[in-house]
């Protein structure tokens, strides 16, 4: 059997693990293009910020990782086209790569919004890869006199200004929504959030953009100025899905896939950032680009493609961050009856409706999290376990005795 | 593969389980040194209520949600159980946000601890089971 995946992030390596528990002996071949062995993308903020050093980046996995798994990398490639009635994919370098079964593992890509005179800016980077960590370092250089100018105030754009604090003169955030995290947090969670990150020195501008750059200013739409030296676009990602479309999968924003992570061609799987799966909620395709998920998929993925069984539909949306060492751990959606308990030192949002868990918020205190994350993945009725008790904080003690044997004695297996 | 495992019914809420943790982890000779006039963080913990009482580590499940949460590399499987490097951990706590039991806290250093079965100090195998005045919690098979 011939595997080819075409990307090398999560999805990427948690699909070899895949194949590797069922086919031992397949030929698997990884097309990426970056240079890097598998590392975690959502490092490079920690890097900069100097939590993690590149050696610890490049180690997600011993060195040997892909001699003991039988993988034949080809980094530094890309693909340029899938033949899918061929089963074979182009190379940018003009190889024909066969293939039994295909994963597309291309992960989103930054967006950037056309603006006026961005083409006069001379240092502007995305903060995506770690090139553009490592790019951004260099254009900041060691004398901690850049101004810096961050437009998004998502989590990408707010992690780069908490790692490159301490490398810059100052750092501004602009975005488009009235508060920060627009996509992940509610108001008055965000203004916590944005007081605390304030507190460390960085500057907000919401509710405003950018109407024309010059090379070391930018013009609001308010009318405002901003003037700085390095420029990071950190708007937003949308998943790559170009290479799919063109092959014959179905696409909706993401590459369209069923619980097994096949995609409408056959023996053409996908995984990661760059799909769409059923929202178990709604029905209707979803891009959940988040690092779990990624996970998850990637090993359905591979197991099926090694003929294996396996199915993943239990995606949640769910981030775990902090900033300027104030923790955030969210997950689910907050269309719900909200149910609040705040203290000097945290928040805490539960979100409930039809006898479940749909969603949670904690900030500050973020002490047994996943128990909250498991009610809510589990979809578990409320009504089945002492609410009012893990309403308070997370406990085990909320369940049942028969469960608590299963969860603690085993009893399951 | 060996795992603690809790008799709910036994267990007399008595928490030594949590000191020998605490002392089995913390590197100094002797349990006096280590947990005399201490703050313990131990990677065990009971919860109580009532007349109910339990403790609640690491399960070093088969699939762990923890492990592939990590975005660093820090936690990993070794020979069945759950393993954490704390070099490379960074703190950003999504194997916290994973655990369905509650089983990883946040190390008096700001990364992440957890049970790794005594595997790393010179004990070998769990002191909390050792230390157990009750069998309330096993190393076994099951």
């Amino acid at each position: 059997m011939k595997y080819v995946i075409i990307g090398g992030g999560a999805a990427a390596l948690s699909c070899i693990e895949g194949i590797r528990s069922i086919d031992k002996a397949g030929e698997i071949t990884l097309v990426s293009k970056e240079t890097y062995p598998f590392y975690g993308r959502p490092l490079i903020s920690y890097l900069l910020e100097g939590k993690t050093t590149m050696e610890n980046v490049l180690a997600y996995r011993p060195a040997d990782y892909e001699a003991t798994h039988g993988v034949h990398a080809l980094r530094g490639e890309t693909v340029t086209a899938i033949d899918a009635s061929a089963h074979t994919v182009a190379l940018a370098s003009g190889e024909l790569l066969p293939y039994d079964r295909l994963c597309i593992t291309t992960g989103s890509v930054p967006f950037i919004p056309p603006m006026d005179g961005l083409e006069q800016v001379e240092d502007k980077t995305t903060f995506w890869t770690l090139d553009d960590a490592l790019g951004l370092k260099a254009m900041l250089g060691e004398g901690r006199d850049k101004r810096v100018l961050i437009l998004g105030a998502g989590l990408i754009g707010l992690k780069c200004a908490e790692g490159i604090l301490h490398l810059a003169a100052s750092v501004d955030v602009v975005d488009l929504a009235p508060r920060i995290l627009p996509a992940v947090l509610p108001e008055e969670p965000a203004a916590i959030v944005q007081r605390r990150i304030e507190k460390d020195g960085v500057r907000f501008t919401l509710g405003d953009s950018v109407a024309r750059f010059e090379p070391n200013l930018a013009h609001l739409k308010s009318g405002g100025e901003i003037p700085f030296d390095v420029l990071v676009l950190a708007v937003g990602v949308r998943p790559n899905a170009a290479l799919a479309a063109d092959a014959g999968c179905r696409v909706e924003r993401g590459i369209v896939i069923s619980s097994g992570c096949e995609t409408s061609v056959p023996d053409i799987y996908a995984a990661g950032d760059c799909t769409a799966q059923s929202d178990p909620e709604t029905g209707k395709p979803r891009v959940l680009a988040i690092w779990p998920n990624a996970m998850m998929q990637g090993e359905t993925a591979g197991r099926r493609m090694a003929g294996g069984e396996a199915s993943f539909d239990k995606g949640v949306p769910m981030n775990a961050t902090g900033f300027m060492g104030l923790h955030l751990i969210s997950a689910g959606s907050y269309d719900g009856e909200l149910l609040l308990s705040r203290t000097p030192d945290a928040y805490k949002a539960l979100y409930v409706r039809d006898d479940r868990l749909v969603g949670f918020i904690m900030l500050g205190d973020v002490e047994r999290a996943g128990i909250y994350t498991s009610l809510v993945r589990e979809r578990t009725p409320l009504s089945s376990i002492d609410f009012e008790l893990i309403r308070e904080t997370p406990q085990l003690m909320a369940f049942s005795a028969t469960e608590r044997a299963r969860k603690l004695g085993g009893a399951h297996l | 593969m060996k795992k603690v495992y809790v008799n709910e019914q036994w267990c007399l809420g008595c928490h030594l389980c949590e000191y020998y943790c605490a002392f089995a982890n913390s590197g100094k000779s002797s349990m006096i040194k280590a947990l005399k006039d201490r703050h313990i963080a131990p990677r065990i913990r009971i919860e109580e209520r009532n007349n109910i009482s339990f403790a609640v580590s690491c399960r070093h499940c088969t699939d762990p949600l923890c492990v592939k949460s990590c975005i660093s590399g820090a936690l990993s499987i070794a020979d069945g159980a759950v393993m954490v490097d704390s070099s490379k951990c960074v703190g950003c706590f999504s194997c916290i946000m994973a655990c369905p039991y509650g089983a990883l806290s946040r190390s008096e250093a700001g990364v992440i601890q957890k049970c790794e079965l005594c595997k790393k100090n010179e004990f070998g195998m769990p002191l909390c089971v050792q230390g157990c005045p009750n069998k309330a919690i096993v190393y076994e098979e099951r």
